[in-house]
């Protein structure tokens, strides 16, 4: 199988370019992509990738395969591969530190932005604060969230804007802190986001849920945010 | 929060009332529009004029004209941002659309009022 690679290491090459290499894959056997890339990796080390956990639950080994973005690690080659032919590409819109590895500040920083943490300025109670099980629920589908980047960096508004729209990813987790009753920052929380760019530079084409290697639904929780706006304005 | 002057509301909320509320308008402006040319085939000078001179119809196409004005600057003030990078670039698309937009809303305020 002809598997492509995006090579660009910024401190030899003047520019990107893609290599091609021939791999031979066992018969009989799905293997995921990470694999394949495990195999090129024996015969050129200098290509470069991050990976970690093997099994979708760090994040780090996000990529664009064959145009559609994903975690190598749970993506089977066989639905990858288009044409007899894998094409590897770093997932868009981030800037390029070598090959497939990504510089991922923007996406932190737009994470960061939401502060992803529970703020609650009641006493806190002798042993913990308690939820029912109906609050619990409300953040099912919202902390399953890995950060692996997918969402976002398949967003058109995430590439044009990735300074000022906190991108699919971001609003998911903003969303898991409006949604939790345990929080008590929900007017301040909702107040950093009305503007016009940090939540409604989306425009609900669901490139994030098309995506998202959790099956998560950023455009739904979105909407419940901007539902949450209407609802604190009118 | 993401500070900016050049939006149409300056809140992001705001704006994606007004474009949802005159894209509303404008569909049913242009439903209505259609529907009566359909239902009247034969449409005289007569009767066509005797529509834009009913009260209700000068109020319904105003909104409508408005509601051009204001979806359009909404949208096109998105796609100048997404798109031109260059502030002094995105300033005069910016200032071009909002004229263009008053003189569509001045001159459209004197043809339905036969000024």
């Amino acid at each position: 199988m002809l598997v492509s690679i995006y090579r660009y290491n910024p401190e030899v090459d003047d520019a990107p370019y893609m290599q091609d290499y021939e791999v031979n894959l066992p018969e009989g056997k799905d293997l995921m992509v990470l694999d394949v890339l495990n195999i090129l990796k024996a015969q050129d080390p200098s290509i470069s990738y991050r990976r970690s956990c093997r099994e979708g639950v760090c994040g780090s080994d996000g990529m664009n395969m064959s145009g559609k973005n994903g975690l190598a690690c749970i993506t089977p080659v066989s639905s990858a591969v288009k044409n007899n032919k894998l094409v590897l590409r770093p997932l868009p819109g981030l800037p390029v530190v070598r090959d497939l590895v990504v510089d991922m500040s923007q996406f932190y920083k737009q994470y960061e932005k939401i502060k992803p943490f529970l703020i609650n300025d009641t006493p806190a109670p002798a042993i913990e604060r308690l939820q029912s099980p109906e609050d619990r629920e409300k953040l099912d589908g919202l902390y399953e969230c890995i950060l692996c980047a997918c969402c976002s960096t398949a967003c058109p508004s995430f590439w044009w804007n990735p300074d000022k729209f906190i991108g699919p990813s971001g609003l998911l987790q903003a969303y898991r802190f409006l949604a939790d009753s345990r929080d008590t920052a929900t007017q301040d929380r909702l107040s950093e986001l009305d503007d016009p760019f940090s939540v409604f530079r989306c425009h609900g084409i669901m490139n994030c849920v098309n995506v998202c290697p959790k099956g998560l639904n950023p455009t739904k929780a979105i909407g419940h945010i901007r539902t949450m706006l209407l609802q604190r304005a009118t | 929060m993401v500070t900016q002057i050049t939006s149409f509301g300056r809140s992001g909320l705001y704006d994606w009332m007004m474009q949802r509320i005159s894209a509303v308008v404008l569909s049913l402006y242009s439903v209505f529009i259609i529907g009566y040319l359909l239902l009247n085939p034969d449409l005289t000078y007569e009767q066509w004029g005797s529509l834009f001179e009913a009260t209700w119809m000068r109020i319904f196409s105003l909104l409508a004209l408005l509601s051009v004005g204001i979806h359009s600057w909404i949208g096109l003030w998105s796609v100048s941002t997404d798109y031109l990078k260059a502030t002094g670039v995105r300033f005069f698309f910016q200032s071009l659309c909002g004229l263009v937009m008053f003189v569509y809303v001045v001159w459209g305020v004197q043809v339905l009022w036969g000024l």
